[in-house]
């Protein structure tokens, strides 16, 4: 992460106290780096998509459009 | 679009063959009788109504709500989902065992898997939810009259009980398919469960001139004496809808779930389920989903600083009035004259006209949403 510059974000204490918790003995040196990588990973590539099956598409559309919604 | 609350929208609606083997499976299985409320809440878990939940509170998550307002998983959740049943109908249900869940006229509606069976403390949950033990509150009553011990597990539906509503009911996956259809990017959510006065619309497109849509999801349902009966809650709106809205800025679809009125818990609880339906933002007026006088007039706005992590941005509105003056809808901040100016919304007078057989004025309501609550006989719920 270096050459990265850093901001803080606010997190309940007792969510706090949990991570350090889940990250003791792990290679996780804390809670941030921690946070930051649970992150990287939820937000990569995936943000604002959702996935439905194209059959399960289909189906809600003619509902909506039998139901006068589009 | 935000995700779901957990992360995910929970699906356990079983179909095809899983279904008919669930169905023919649950005329053998010890039969729990549930009432029309439950019938709906069963439904909502299993569309994704209540993400992230998956079934009925577990002991550890619903102490954990009481006391943290969050699930055990410290996702916040404010209002617990129960199951009761009384230790006659218990006998003989062991933990691992399924039951299944029926209606009064004894069609099936879900199977449940049993993980918990624990006792609760009635007065502990009327105080942790309603902050009172008073039974004048309809929660708190409601909550006294609870049979004496909880089941806690996973639910799967089997059948989905058609009513009058069905033609407004959206699931979650609907409304998400439908705004992206529509092309919104924020959407807002509004709960109700009055007929739409100016001081409502006034705040519904206020909100608009920030975003793309506006989400108007009455709660229908089982709700207290002297509130406005459904189908007029409904045909009201589609009225206001048709004479006074863009249609491709609004949409209107029901939450079947009863009120609360546990106020400001109640509040995040209406934000978690919007954000569900796909809502980026939440309008929360004064005394949202209050009674009585029990919660302070903007404890609800308040508290929404306890969950900075609720993934739905809300929206405080103060109250409105129309000022005869400015001539339009204000509020404290916006207008400078004096309290004889001003015409407020007030409910109960609204209610008090309409019973009197007396149309309100337009600068408080819209004449077709008037004339439409006026020609019912009895409008307001027995």
């Amino acid at each position: 992460m270096s050459g990265n510059e850093f901001a803080s974000v606010r997190i309940p204490k007792s969510l706090l106290e949990k991570i350090k918790k889940k990250i003791l003995n792990t290679s996780f040196s804390s809670a941030s780096e921690y946070v930051t990588y649970l992150l990287e990973k939820e937000l990569s590539g995936t943000e604002d998509k959702e996935v439905f099956s194209k059959e399960d598409e289909e189906k809600v559309k003619e509902r909506l459009r039998r139901l006068g919604y589009l | 679009m935000p995700k779901p609350h957990g992360g995910r929208l929970i699906d356990r609606v079983l179909s095809g063959e899983r279904r008919e083997r669930a169905l023919e499976e649950s005329k053998e299985l010890q039969k729990i009788v549930i009432s029309s409320e439950l019938v709906r809440d069963i439904e909502n878990i299993a569309y994704g109504v209540f993400s992230s939940l998956e079934g009925f509170l577990g002991q550890e998550d619903y102490l954990s709500v009481l006391g943290n307002k969050r699930l055990a998983n410290d996702l916040p959740w404010t209002i617990p989902i129960l199951l009761d049943v009384s230790r006659r109908e218990a006998t003989g249900m062991s933990v691992g065992d399924d039951v299944a869940l029926v209606t009064e006229d004894d069609r099936p509606v879900a199977v449940m898997h049993i993980e918990e069976k624990y006792g609760f403390d009635k007065m502990e949950l009327a105080q942790q939810v309603f902050g009172t033990t008073d039974v004048g509150h309809p929660g708190v009553a409601k909550a006294f009259n609870m049979k004496d011990l909880l089941l806690g597990g996973k639910i799967d539906l089997i059948n989905e009980l058609e009513d009058a509503f069905y033609k407004y009911r959206l699931k979650p996956i609907e409304t998400r398919i439908l705004f992206r259809e529509k092309g919104w990017r924020t959407i807002v959510g509004f709960q109700t469960r009055n007929v739409p006065h100016l001081g409502h619309e006034y705040v519904q497109k206020t909100a608009l001139t920030f975003v793309d849509g506006v989400f108007i999801n009455p709660v229908i349902g089982r709700k207290k004496r002297g509130d406005f009966k459904d189908e007029i809650i409904l045909e009201t709106y589609d009225a206001l809808i048709n004479h006074y809205y863009l249609k491709d800025n609004a949409v209107l679809a029901v939450l079947e779930t009863e009120m609360r009125y546990a106020g400001p818990y109640e509040a995040i609880f209406h934000a978690i389920v919007r954000k569900n339906f796909g809502c980026t933002h939440f309008i929360v007026g004064r005394d949202h989903a209050g009674v009585g006088k029990y919660y302070k007039p903007y404890a609800a706005q308040e508290i929404f600083d306890e969950f900075p992590d609720l993934g739905i941005n809300p929206l405080f509105f103060t109250a409105f009035f129309y000022c005869k003056k400015c001539g339009g809808v204000e509020n404290e901040r916006t207008c400078p004259h004096g309290e004889a100016h001003r015409i407020n919304f007030s409910g109960t007078e609204i209610r008090e006209m309409f019973l009197r057989g007396e149309k309100p004025p337009q600068q408080l309501m819209r004449p077709e949403v008037a004339e439409i609550v006026l020609k019912w006989k009895d409008p307001f719920v027995d």
